[in-house]
């Protein structure tokens, strides 16, 4: 039996799509068989950032409708053997979908796959609401920002309240040199502040929007900074302890000095 | 000079992400607590009831809020008095 994740933060822009689709194509990559779930119903996005958009004939309400059969809806990815899509309907709203609905969809994916990753929409009614009902853990992105700390937080307590237990935290679109000058704050801070176990820290990074541009996941990019924070989050996720990479960016005439004067 | 170089390196201790922690810190315990504005007023009002009983305060100047350390939170009143009573 499979297991069931969904990922959450809140607000909106955080990075839950593009978290989505890197986590869904690190674990492909890793020989395990995936489906990634758009639970974001009237705001269909996953799809294009896999690169899969031209490939759609049914959705999830499709699905939970009756219209097909869950097989006939799911999308199979040909450059990553395991990796499958259940996209969202796009002309629909929120309400075209149960909690209930979503559980027994979940149940029934979570005999194929090993894991079923649900991108899950912003905002916390009724498509939060569906996104969390059928999932065993949770995670909650968020970006060193006040905005999203906050709304991250304010998740936290709702997942709770709702019987996940334990979410775990991915900090996205992280400056080490922001940092360094005390503008952004740091992962202790974010620690500190939300108190929750960290799954990993995701430095902001140009090539992100490189590959998402082209319908691909910076998880496959073996030179930059970002994929490799989500190469091991996805094994973290597969329960390997990994530890967090060095972010620092290699030091110039400023932090030397810095260091030389003793302000670290 | 070593303020001056400090500030020149951006490491003030007025650095925004201390601002932004401590924005933060208070705006979460008041989400965390769910308390709202309406409600915090309607403390005070009660507030003011009971302690004008007692004394004369500066109702205007009363100040009520919640604050948090080492995982606990505070309610906080600041509340200027002008006069006792005498006693009777």
């Amino acid at each position: 039996m499979g297991e069931v994740i969904v990922v959450t933060s809140g607000k909106g822009g955080v990075g839950k799509t593009t978290t989505t689709a890197n986590l869904g194509t690190g674990l492909a990559a890793a020989s395990k068989k995936v489906c990634l779930v758009d639970a974001d119903i009237g705001l269909r996005n996953l799809d294009v950032v896999l690169g899969l958009e031209n490939r759609i004939v049914y959705d999830i309400v499709d699905v939970t409708t009756g219209v097909c059969r869950l097989r006939q809806a799911l999308i199979k990815d040909k450059r990553f053997e395991g990796l499958h899509l259940l996209p969202a309907a796009q002309t629909k709203d929120k309400t075209a979908v149960n909690p209930e609905q979503m559980k027994e969809l979940c149940e029934e994916l979570r005999k194929e796959f090993d894991y079923v990753i649900i991108d899950c929409p912003a905002g916390i009614e009724q498509g939060f609401r569906n996104a969390i009902a059928g999932a065993d853990r949770a995670i909650v992105v968020t970006t060193p920002e006040v905005s999203a700390v906050r709304d991250a937080d304010r998740i936290i307590g709702l997942l709770e309240a709702a019987d996940l237990r334990e979410p775990k935290l991915i900090i996205n679109r992280y400056r080490p040199k922001m940092v360094n000058r005390g503008d952004m704050m740091s992962i202790d801070d974010m620690n500190e502040i939300l108190a929750i176990d960290l799954l990993g820290v995701v430095p902001e990074d140009e090539q992100v929007v490189v590959t998402t541009n082209k319908g691909e996941t910076v998880v496959r990019d073996d030179k930059s900074l970002s994929g490799q924070a989500y190469r091991n989050i996805t094994r973290r996720i597969m329960g390997e302890n990994v530890p967090l990479m060095n972010l620092e960016e290699p030091s110039g005439l400023f932090s030397a000095l810095r260091k030389m004067i003793g302000l670290k | 000079m070593l303020d001056f170089l400090s500030r020149f390196f951006g490491r003030e201790s007025s650095s925004s992400k201390n601002v932004a922690k401590e924005r933060l810190r208070l705006v979460l315990v008041h989400d965390r607590a769910n308390v709202s504005p309406d409600l915090l007023t309607a403390l005070k009002n009660d507030l003011i009831n009971v302690i004008s009983n007692y004394m004369e305060i500066d109702e205007k100047a009363l100040e009520v809020s919640l604050d948090s350390s080492d995982n606990q939170v505070a309610l906080i009143a600041n509340i200027p008095v002008k006069k006792m009573k005498r006693a009777n």
